[in-house]
């Protein structure tokens, strides 16, 4: 909490809702920002498919990242999440591999993304 | 509950002797100014820029202990509280801006990220412009042989050449475009014959006077290379043409139609997590799939602001423009990750 102002937490992730005056908000709606995180869980498991992971929703408010063998971690952002995906995927996920990029690319021609 | 708004905090950089001091002196000069707090850090034993400066008072703070990037950046953040607890209990004149000039030796990243570190700053600060000034006779010399200058030239918002009557045009040409090709996107001003308008440069948003087409077109003497393709130089202008320094690339990504915002998140953060050592600046300006106006990102290395809504579109083209300040990054690689993603 800011001692000064009392805002309570830190400041959301940019990627977040934020309503601050002059910052970008995508939904302020609720359905909206329900409708949003599914389509955010979607794109993320395109994502992580690559280095062999994958990710759920938890309760609205965080994220369920896990591996092959079940071996799970919640986080509370994106990026949190990369983080965590670098210790438990089978490689750093990285966004100018080739072979990442090529399995974006099959998935979303094979309409194989899961993309709501 | 909608908290405070931010403050911005500008930063004047630029190398040894490279002229920040004596810039900054004359936009204080300026009524524009009239509500900045300032502060000054120097390196060396015995701080004379805040007395250089001719402006003792409550809201201006000397930091003397050394260089802001490397070893005071806790006595940048006490000071910003001060000044911000000062503020709010009417203990000091309103302010609001807060220009910082740092030494010649700082390297901006960690003077950046100290915004967004602090608990407490980071609710009510927030990075503003970033003016680095570039000494004409010897920038050239300094871009060689010193990391730090590179930096400040490639994350600045705004340029500023000094000293260029003493450089002769040749010399300051060549920098010009040695400029242009670190930082082709930041306007470029001649400290000696431009009109150092403070509103304009400090006083305005990041991306306020990237869309001022006045400075963004102005051409230097000698400048072979237009800053864009189109010469339009609105917001972010359009499509960069990729220049190289040995060290530093910049390029832009243009695309058409309305960009999925989810699907941008992932990827940026992604990036940014992998890739944000190398990314010395960006900036967008995006259409968003549901947004009638267009919503504006900028960042720096790891860290990206929270985006906010332009007022408006400055044409009929809705195109997102991003632009890029790397080292080490293929330009077409970036763009083939971020299309592949948004696909």
């Amino acid at each position: 909490m800011c001692g000064l102002c009392g805002v309570l937490g830190g400041p959301r992730h940019w990627a977040d809702a934020a309503a601050r005056p002059g910052v970008y908000t995508q939904h302020g709606d609720e359905f909206e920002r329900r409708r949003e995180r599914r389509a955010r869980i979607a794109g993320l498991g395109a994502a992580l498919r690559p280095v062999g992971l994958k990710v759920d929703d938890w309760q609205g408010t965080a994220y369920l990242l896990a591996d092959r063998t079940g071996a799970s971690v919640l986080v509370d952002d994106l990026a949190q999440l990369w983080a965590a995906a670098d210790r438990l995927g089978t490689r750093p996920c990285d966004p100018l591999d080739p072979a990442w990029i090529e399995a974006l690319e099959s998935a979303s021609l094979a309409g194989g993304d899961g993309r709501s | 509950m909608a908290g405070p708004e931010f403050t911005p905090v500008n930063l004047i950089t630029g190398f040894l002797g490279a002229g920040k001091t004596t810039l900054l002196q004359r936009l204080l000069r300026q009524p524009a100014l009239h509500d900045t707090a300032v502060l000054v850090n120097e390196f060396g034993q015995i701080g004379l820029d805040h007395v250089l400066l001719e402006r003792i008072d409550a809201t201006t703070v000397l930091l003397p202990s050394g260089c802001l990037c490397c070893t005071i950046q806790g006595e940048l953040a006490d000071a910003l509280r001060s000044l911000h607890e000062r503020r709010a209990q009417s203990r000091l004149p309103w302010f609001r801006r807060v220009v910082v000039e740092t030494t010649g030796l700082a390297d901006p990243f960690p003077l950046v990220a100290t915004l967004h570190a602090d608990p407490v700053l980071r609710h009510h600060f927030q990075l503003g412009q970033v003016l680095t000034v570039v000494d004409a006779l010897f920038g050239a010399g300094q871009l060689d042989r010193h990391e730090p200058s590179v930096k400040q030239a490639a994350v600045a918002d705004q340029l500023v050449v000094s000293k260029a009557s003493l450089a002769g045009p040749q010399a300051t040409a060549a920098l010009v475009a040695r400029l242009r090709g670190l930082n082709p996107q930041a306007p470029l001003h001649d400290a000696e014959t431009d009109v150092m308008d403070a509103e304009a440069l400090l006083c305005r948003g990041v991306f306020d006077a990237a869309g001022s087409p006045k400075a963004v077109q102005r051409s230097w003497p000698d400048e072979r290379a237009p800053l864009d393709e189109t010469g339009s130089g609105r917001y972010l202008g359009s499509r960069l043409p990729a220049r190289h320094d040995p060290r530093v690339q910049a390029f832009s990504i243009v695309r058409a139609g309305p960009l999925d915002w989810t699907r941008f998140a992932i990827w940026l953060t992604l990036f940014v997590h992998r890739h944000g050592a190398r990314l010395l600046r960006f900036k967008a300006i995006l259409n968003v799939a549901g947004s009638a106006t267009p919503v504006a990102l900028h960042g720096v290395q790891h860290l990206v602001h929270a985006p906010v809504h332009l007022a408006d579109w400055p044409d009929d083209e809705r195109v997102s423009t991003l632009v890029f300040i790397v080292t080490g990054l293929d330009a077409a690689t970036v763009e083939r990750s971020l299309n592949a993603c948004l696909r």
